[in-house]
């Protein structure tokens, strides 16, 4: 199937829903419990899945998703494996699936070779929040030869001008950073996302999904009311790591799913 | 000959800007501020004087008679930055960014600190400048340079410890651009080395130049020449290319850079990038850094904590690959058989990173004929470290 993405965002929005995008660490706790993770989360309604690629320095998260990399890292993940563990996947979900990944990881493998072998284990889309479209070239030029969506961030400081920028080069959805700060941040003002987020879908013509700092169905369901998509990291990988241990810990975050997807329907 | 870097603040394939969106527009900000304060005459008037009041510049440059004798070969100068005001080079470039600060109107300041030698040249110029400053130090450097912490705090600043990762500089700066995207609408990086994102390493490089500036003019009335050799220690490598730029074009003038050798680099705890790393992207820049196969960035180990670092600035790569400076590393053990010397030689405690450079000196000097010119960036003092080799030899204080 192609264009996973943009198929989920139109059915989506003939049926006047919006997309729930959660965001897993791959690999923390382990792999396997990942793949688990990503059916149950379809399961209970995720309509798109971000699989974060671990990286020693993430300087654009915080605590929470650096210790989600750490443990990660200690149990052995690399992004050969992530991309090993999607083959496995696609044999069982059509879900959107996205990476965020530094650039640094994707740089190690090779920009061209990762973009080759992610389109062939069923990658959707790329978010690499330390590429801005100034230095994109190089990954944009490969993805675009494979068709991986490169999926560019905008953020409350974007001038008009980086704006436009991002939208001309926006593949599958815009990702909007709710906030000025790091993954994790409470959000404090959600009156100022939307007339953010309402500026972009005007220009854009493409989704706006808001990431950073929703944690609460409550707060799901607010910028739901706007934007395309939710995205919700800190909250989901912070219950991973307090269950790591547990033998309940995939049915645990099914149930919080559903509870953010509830909320938002 | 192109301008380098170029507007991406690229250094041949090397450099650019790697970071959240988030901070695009402050990073771009700074780009066009700088751009103009370099033309801005009035600005580099301020600078100037400043450096020259309060810094005590120009430093002198020092020929170190009984270390020569004692070596037997090139005439050894030294650049004596450890005598500017707080102890070492770092203050150069906080001064600079402290003036750039107040222009942005801008009323706080946080900055990442290794050795703590620029942590407390920020502390120093938030003081002088009335500006708010926030330094982050990794919790194992802050027991390695636990009298720069004092020092800090005693000037007024805050010192935020950093527990994650390695505890060292690289975990420091990934907590100062956290905080930067946070409070990027009020507060400046004062990023301490050419590292990071474009336009620091050119920037910070500018502020660092004058050191070069001025060994060039006393190198000439003393001498009446050029050097042979310029040596200088490389962390991230703001006092190395502080000492070598005003001389890249002088092609007789060989050029060397030191690394941290840590225990060996066959031993894999260094920090001797150009040994054992390969271009990639770190806290903001492309450049050489030391990682794994899979892009995860290395743990370093140097018995210096402003040399254990895994990247090294971008315009150091381009020189690296381009063959223009040829860099070398030292291991912990000639690092300290250097301070040794010095100090007793000279009667010059150097700063331990310093001490990396006086370990190729050691090594270099004796190979060069006695009316060859050899010039090392005695980048600062020693007076931080004396805790730390007291505890290693046995003493406590």
């Amino acid at each position: 199937m192609k264009h996973r993405i943009a198929q989920t965002f139109q059915l989506l929005k003939e049926k006047h829903e919006k997309a729930l995008i959660p965001y897993v660490m791959a690999g923390d706790p382990s792999l396997r419990q990942t793949e688990e993770l990503v059916l149950e989360l379809e399961r209970n309604g995720a309509n798109l899945i971000e699989l974060g690629v671990p990286f020693s320095d993430p300087i654009a998260d915080g605590p929470v998703i650096q210790l989600a990399a750490e443990r990660a890292l200690r149990s052995g993940t690399s992004l050969k494996k992530i991309l090993a563990m999607v083959k496995r996947l696609r044999q069982k979900t059509q879900i959107p699936l996205i990476l965020m990944a530094y650039y640094n990881t994707l740089m190690a493998m090779g920009e061209e070779p990762f973009c080759r072998e992610a389109v062939a284990v069923g990658i959707d889309g790329v978010i690499i929040p330390d590429m801005p479209p100034e230095e994109s070239k190089v990954l944009s030029t490969a993805a675009t030869t494979h068709g991986l969506d490169v999926i560019f961030l905008l953020a409350p400081t974007s001038t008009a001008l980086r704006k436009q920028e991002v939208i001309k080069r926006a593949r599958g959805f815009i990702y909007y950073v709710s906030l000025t700060g790091i993954t994790g941040f409470p959000l404090s003002n959600i009156g100022k996302v939307q007339t953010h987020v309402r500026h972009i879908q005007k220009t854009a013509k493409k989704p706006v999904a808001v990431g950073f700092g929703i944690a609460t169905p409550h707060e799901a369901k607010a910028v739901s009311q706007f934007a395309d998509g939710v995205i919700v990291g800190s909250a989901i990988v912070r219950q991973i790591g307090a269950a790591a241990q547990s033998s309940h810990l995939v049915k645990h975050i099914g149930s919080f799913i559903k509870k953010l997807k509830h909320a938002m329907t | 000959m192109p301008h380098i870097p170029d507007t991406h603040g690229r250094f041949g394939q090397y450099g650019g800007l790697y970071v959240p969106e988030i901070l695009m527009p402050a990073v771009l900000e700074l780009r066009n501020i700088y751009a103009s304060i370099r033309k801005d005459r009035q600005f580099q008037k301020t600078f100037l004087t400043c450096l020259q009041e309060y810094v005590g510049r120009p430093t002198p440059l020092y020929f170190a008679k009984n270390l020569t004798k004692t070596l037997g070969g090139a005439k050894i100068y030294l650049k004596r930055e450890d005598l500017c005001h707080t102890g070492a080079h770092k203050i150069n470039n906080a001064v600079g960014q402290a003036l750039l600060t107040q222009r942005m109107k801008k009323h706080r300041v946080i900055a990442e600190t290794g050795a703590g030698q620029h942590g407390v040249a920020v502390a120093t110029v938030a003081a002088k400048f009335g500006l708010e400053a926030e330094i982050y130090m990794g919790t194992e450097d802050m027991e390695r340079q636990a009298l720069n912490v004092f020092r800090m705090r005693l000037l007024g600043a805050k010192v935020t410890g950093v527990n994650a990762g390695s505890r060292t500089l690289k975990d420091a700066i990934s907590e100062a651009m956290r905080d930067w995207t946070t409070n990027v609408r009020t507060s400046h990086y004062l990023l301490g080395s050419v590292l990071g994102p474009h336009p620091y390493p050119m920037m910070i490089r500018d502020f660092q130049s004058i050191i070069g500036r001025e060994a060039r003019k006393q190198v000439w009335a003393a001498e009446g020449q050029l050097p042979h050799l310029l040596v200088a220690c490389v962390g991230g490598g703001s006092n190395s290319i502080g000492l070598f730029y005003p001389f890249l074009k002088d092609s007789s003038v060989k050029m060397v850079g030191v690394e941290a050798g840590g225990l060996g680099v066959k031993s894999g705890k260094h920090a001797a990038r150009f040994s054992g790393g390969k271009p990639g992207v770190l806290h903001g820049t492309m450049t050489y850094l030391l990682q794994n196969e899979h892009g995860q960035v290395n743990l370093t180990h140097s018995v210096s904590a402003g040399l254990d670092y895994a990247a090294v600035g971008p315009e150091h790569s381009m020189h690296h690959d381009s063959g223009r400076i040829r860099y070398t590393s030292a291991t912990d053990k000639e690092a300290l058989a250097g301070f040794d010397l010095l100090s007793q030689e000279e009667g010059i405690i150097p700063a331990l990173e310093s001490a990396h450079a006086v370990a190729e000196v050691i090594k270099l000097a004796p190979t060069m004929k006695k009316q060859q010119i050899l010039v090392m960036n005695l980048s600062g003092r020693g007076d931080k470290d004396v805790q730390h080799i007291a505890h290693m030899r046995g003493t406590h204080l």
